[in-house]
């Protein structure tokens, strides 16, 4: 069976729902099926087969091409299978994602992994604000999983974040780890303003030294043992973080002025 | 039943079902590590007095271990759930945590998981850092030396205790010589533990005794110097009398450790001084498994 594929027909105007495609809901459908479902578009109801040409059978495997920032929730609430998508994606990737895997080789508006749950999320572009956080008015923010984006992220990435692991190989904006009760977060590149700030919890683990606001307390350097079980988990995915062997960082702990317990690791030459 | 010229008695080796777990201990080098395991395992010879029989299994390599340093497996059985829990956490508290650069790691999976560092983490008043790396909760502990890190539980699995055989022979030199032998050859197996100093146990007991508050007492058959006022199991050339003791995750496990040590015995053949292998039971009513000498060394036990 080849991957049920969804190709764009058109340049589209508004945003579209797309949570509906997933392998989830999808599982057992005909193709014709599939076509009539609707999808909201603004105020607007649009069938699957108005937007995209539809190809290949197997619902585990879905595939969109030719891809645009207008698709928004791809992949939301899925539990397994996989999706790959060829080109640019909205926002909201993979929102409250439970299980399997998302692959997108463009690049994704904000809210990325918003209130994800499992599974693994690869973004091979860049990533707009908000990467892992929670929805608007919640405050939980990630829950799981793993998150993995190869270029930049934008502003408030793991905003509210509480479990998981997003690993970001190029720079973040403002306010990265912002308010994170839990969970990991890997920056390779540089970061913005406000690292950590009002952190709880959790652990940033930084190859560039940071601009740090006066409530993130530097407590030495040290070796610490945990690193080679977290670069271990590391290793199974593509990802630069994959090389790191270097446990010797410099610890920040914070932020202060929220009576944190957070940490930030830098890694040192 | 004879091997190289050594008597292995028609008997049996009666033994109990237990509670086992499986530590890794690491460190920053073997020394550390053993440093760590001995004193978690020490104290820790028979469940009548100490509450838990733990052993060291056996020594890591890096590659072995969850971080990647030097390490060893430690065993640990008790005869219930509660005692093994709670002996458990007090050993991790007070021989792992206090041992320079040690620390704990699972060693086997089940569906019963307990404590490690689940309760130790208070250690670390409120500066205790929990991390889920790859679906597995560790606590980073900060102590004075850095950071103690422990996986938050480990697996609790049904196990046996107390396979055990008996080495006869004619001065104490030669039985314990013999009992060396066999305990370099049984530390080699897996998922085994002889808990007695040294493996070896000089001083097998009998149920019940003369005295209302002794539950159990010196096994007068078995001891050498009362051959002439005691109803004797041994010939007048059996001068000293030496038993190892196995718990083991399985009994597979435990026939195999047995007869890996019988053998090495009996390779010493005659002139070591061993003259017969025998083994301790209570006539086969107390304990469920019964692991007979014979069936064992023909290899039909297994």
């Amino acid at each position: 069976m080849s991957a049920l594929t969804f190709t764009l027909k058109q340049d589209l105007q508004q945003s579209i729902n797309c949570s509906a495609l997933t392998p989830d809901n999808l599982a057992g459908k005909t193709a014709a099926e599939i076509g009539s479902i609707e999808l909201i578009a603004g105020k607007h109801q649009l069938l699957v087969a108005d937007i995209f040409d539809i190809s290949g059978t197997d619902t585990q495997l879905i595939a969109f091409k030719n891809s645009s920032h207008k698709l928004d929730y791809i992949g939301a609430n899925m539990t397994s299978g996989s999706i790959a998508i060829e080109g640019d994606t909205g926002a909201y990737l993979g929102f409250s994602m439970k299980n399997g895997e998302i692959h997108c080789k463009g690049s994704t508006a904000a809210f990325a992994a918003c209130s994800m749950r499992g599974g693994l999320l690869k973004i091979d572009g860049n990533t707009g604000d908000f990467l892992g956080a929670g929805s608007e008015g919640s405050r939980k923010g990630m829950l799981g999983g793993t998150v993995i984006v190869k270029g930049n992220a934008g502003e408030r990435a793991g905003d509210q974040m509480r479990r998981g692991l997003i690993l970001i190989e190029g720079n973040v904006g403002d306010y990265c780890g912002s308010r994170m009760v839990a969970g990991t977060i890997g920056v390779l590149g540089n970061t913005g303003a406000y690292t950590a700030f009002n952190m709880h919890r959790g652990t940033l683990l930084l190859k560039k030294q940071p601009k740090l606001h006066v409530s993130m307390q530097d407590c030495g350097t040290h070796t610490l043992p945990f690193l080679n079980l977290l670069f271990k988990s590391f290793s199974k995915y593509n990802t630069e973080f994959s090389k790191l062997s270097n446990q010797r960082v410099q610890r920040f702990v914070g932020d202060t002025a929220y009576n944190g317990n957070g940490e930030i690791l830098v890694l040192t030459d | 039943m004879l091997i190289n010229d050594i008597q292995i008695d028609d008997t049996f080796a009666e033994a109990f079902n237990m509670r086992g777990t499986r530590v890794i201990i690491t460190a920053q080098n073997h020394k550390w590590a053993y440093h760590a395991a001995n004193a978690m395992t020490g104290f820790a010879t028979s469940v009548i007095g100490c509450g838990v029989e733990a052993g060291i299994e056996r020594e890591m390599t890096a590659d072995e271990t969850p971080d990647g340093r030097p390490g060893v497996a430690v065993l640990m059985f008790a005869m219930g759930s509660k005692v093994l829990m709670q002996q458990l956490e007090t050993r991790m508290g007070q021989c792992i945590l206090t041992c320079p650069t040690a620390a704990a790691f699972a060693g086997i999976e089940s569906e019963d998981m307990i404590s490690l560092g689940k309760h130790l983490r208070y250690f670390g008043d409120g500066f205790q850092t929990s991390k889920l790396i790859a679906g597995k909760r560790y606590w980073r502990i900060p102590v004075m030396d850095g950071e103690f890190l422990t996986e938050e539980t480990t697996g609790m699995v049904r196990a046996i205790g107390g396979g055990n055989f008996l080495i006869l022979a004619t001065s104490q030199p030669a039985a314990l010589a013999a009992a060396e032998t066999a305990i370099e050859a049984m530390k080699k197996v897996p998922n085994v533990i002889m808990p007695f100093p040294g493996g070896v146990v000089r001083s097998g007991s009998k149920v019940g005794s003369k005295y209302k508050t002794m539950f159990a007492s010196s096994n007068d058959a078995f001891c050498p110097t009362l051959k002439g006022v005691t109803k004797s199991e041994l010939s007048p050339d059996i001068e000293s009398v030496m038993e190892i003791v196995i718990d083991g995750l399985t009994f597979d496990d435990i026939a195999i450790s047995m007869k890996v040590g019988i053998e090495a015995i009996c390779q010493l053949g005659k002139n070591s001084g061993v003259k017969r292998i025998s083994a301790g039971n209570y006539g086969g009513k107390l304990g469920p498994h019964l692991f007979k000498l014979h069936d064992i060394l023909k290899g039909s036990g297994l």
